[in-house]
């Protein structure tokens, strides 16, 4: 079984976040980059895969050479070799043709995104791969079984869970469930140094694809003030401050 | 000149990092009340590599360069410096002494469980009246034509009833004073090994620290380390890239210390604001992250000299002086920051504080540190 695992570079999630000076761009000075927690959830699926039948897992992200190293992170932990697709990703929608082109010239059976990366939250990479691909697509998934020409999965819904069974090959947008916190891995000694001798493939693009949307700001959330507790049995204190404070009744 | 750590460097220190956080935290502060040796930890830590880090892949290693090891070393003593010390040990003195100087047959037979952690190992020079002044070797080893008898006692011997290893430097004739000593390697399982209690230590208290005592133990002559008078010379070298990993182990005491100390002074108020926001406490943690960042410079520039094959004793005493001179400061300020919470063992510092004093002690004092330096600057 082939898997594919596509990684979106993100800030760490302790970063103090800056823009640059047009307001357009995260400031990149002093920030830490890792895998989007949400692809990692799917990194370690695609892993534990591999250790139980086999499976041969590659690992993409869409970036300049910052991706590199969440790439050679994910080589570390046990992907068997890494692609680094040489554009921008500031658009969902480049990034998902560009890794969809990528995918019709190699075949995978399973091909796994993070729900959603944890800078933009745009959520939109994996539908846009599996609507490019004509494939079916399984999101918010919280768990998985195969074969080798079906799976079965556990998708979280808004009332509960959802458990569907699709063909192969599919994409697949996984998060949180799909495997726990405890079982991400951290690379050991004997990782790295495997990675070092394991492909690292830098590809530019074919085609330029555009989001048609421009992003005119970004601004940060207005800071959380104190919070205040008032007893029980002051109703009348708790209406004025909603009232008079917050402003919202 | 550049001083970016390389990617696959920073990948190290994050792993050790998390390794760290996530393994040698939960339990840290019962395992130091109770001396609890930190057996399921250092499983994982031979596990994930850190237990072998620079010995050749060949023999089971990872592989690495010497400031990989103390990136690790810094990150593992942030958290659980007994967990480091034994680390330690077993890379800088045990692995490397074998690897460096021992003979293929004996890389063959004992690196491999001792890079990959399954077993541990033990490095045995200091004794009851032989702690600086380890040419005074009162352990003697007689050559009886096809082996050695050994007999004596060694102290203070980290990871003295858990190792199944141990690197024992003994007098062999006296008469050639330091030129007749060597070093043999001695399993466990000898005959007339004998391991001591546990010492009651005021810090590292979860790793095991004995005295061991050889009585009549017979040593085969192809354990011995080097040729015959070699013994002085292995283990001085031997301790001169030590010094190296205590040194990164004061680091990581103070760095440890420092992070905590920062983390409290942003959170807990006084005078109406962030203690932080007191130029008290400011200066005192400005004054720390500053000799972090020197003690880290002088280990890494030791470790650099030590992959270039450049002569690193200088650097390394004064990384390992200066290290542990400051993480002895830096963790008494950080318990002074903490205040009364400072002073109970739930905030860590306090057992930081006890877990620095060592390291201006042990693999050569401090003041044989400055002895070492003073010899290079006054050649």
């Amino acid at each position: 079984m082939n898997i594919l695992v596509c990684i979106s570079c993100v800030p760490d999630t302790t970063s103090k976040i800056n823009f640059t000076q047009n307001k357009k761009k995260l400031d990149e000075e002093g920030i830490t980059f890792i895998i989007n927690p949400y692809d990692e959830f799917c990194l370690t699926k695609a892993i534990f895969m591999k250790e139980s039948s086999g499976a041969n897992v590659t690992v993409i992200s869409v970036g300049d050479s910052k991706s590199e190293s969440v790439l050679r992170k994910a080589l570390a932990i046990g992907a068997d070799n890494a692609v680094r697709i040489n554009a921008d990703s500031d658009s969902s929608k480049s990034v998902a043709n560009l890794i969809a082109d990528y995918c019709s010239k190699n075949k995978f059976d399973i091909i796994f995104c993070g729900r959603e990366s944890i800078d933009f939250n745009g959520g939109q990479v994996p539908g846009f791969i599996a609507a490019k691909l004509n494939l079916p697509f399984i999101n918010s998934c919280v768990g998985l079984d195969y074969t080798d020409d079906k799976i079965n999965a556990k998708r979280e819904i808004d009332s509960g869970h959802e458990m569907c069974e699709c063909s192969l090959p599919a994409v697949v947008a996984g998060q949180k469930g799909l495997v726990e916190e405890k079982d991400l891995k951290i690379p050991s000694m004997r990782g790295i140094m495997t990675a070092r001798t394991k492909p690292l493939e830098i590809l530019d693009p074919e085609s330029t694809y555009n989001n048609n949307i421009e992003i005119l700001e970004l601004s940060k959330p207005s800071e959380r003030s104190d919070c205040k507790i008032i007893s029980e049995d002051n109703v009348g204190e708790l209406v004025q401050l909603l009232h008079k404070e917050a402003k919202v009744i | 000149m550049n001083f970016e750590l390389s990617s696959e460097q920073k990948l190290i220190r994050d792993s050790a990092r998390d390794f760290a956080n996530n393994e040698l935290l939960p339990g840290v502060i019962e395992r130091d009340e109770l001396k609890q040796f930190p057996q399921s930890q250092i499983k994982k830590m031979g596990e994930m590599g850190f237990m072998g880090m620079m010995v050749n892949p060949k023999y089971g290693g990872g592989g690495m360069d010497t400031v990989s090891y103390i990136l690790a070393m810094e990150e593992i003593s942030k958290i659980d410096a007994s967990c480091s010390v034994i680390m330690s040990v077993n890379n800088s003195l045990v692995c490397w002494g074998i690897e460096k100087y021992g003979t293929d047959e004996q890389k063959n037979k004992f690196l491999p469980e001792l890079a990959s952690g399954k077993i541990i190992g033990a490095f045995c020079l200091s004794e009851p009246e032989a702690g600086s002044d380890a040419t005074s070797q009162k352990t003697t080893a007689k050559d009886m034509g096809d082996h050695y008898l050994l007999n004596g006692t060694k102290n203070w011997i980290t990871n003295g009833s858990t190792a199944s290893v141990y690197l024992v430097i003994a007098q062999t004739d006296i008469e050639k004073g330091h030129k007749g000593i060597n070093a043999f390697i001695v399993e466990k399982s000898f005959d007339g090994v004998t391991i001591g209690p546990r010492e009651n230590k005021l810090g590292i208290r979860s790793s095991d620290t004995t005295s061991i005592m050889f009585s009549d133990v017979v040593v085969p002559k192809e354990n011995r380390i080097g040729d015959d008078g070699f013994g002085f010379k292995f283990a001085m070298k031997t301790l001169e890239g030590g010094r190296i990993g205590i040194a990164a182990q004061a680091l990581g005491i103070a760095a440890g210390a420092y992070e905590l100390s920062l983390k409290y002074a942003k959170e807990r108020k006084a005078f109406g604001k962030e203690i932080i926001k007191h130029q008290a406490i400011a200066f005192k943690l400005a004054d720390m992250a500053t000799e972090i960042d020197c003690g880290r410079l002088l280990c890494i520039k030791a470790g650099w000299q030590k992959d270039n094959d450049i002569d690193y004793s200088q650097t390394g005493s004064m990384a390992k002086l200066y290290c542990a001179e400051k993480a002895m400061r830096i963790t008494t300020e950080a318990v002074q920051i903490h205040g009364g919470y400072g002073f109970v063992k739930e905030y860590h510092v306090e057992r930081l504080m006890r877990d620095a004093k060592i390291t201006q002690i042990y693999e050569g004092t401090s003041e044989i540190q400055k002895i070492v330096i003073s010899r290079f600057i006054l050649k």
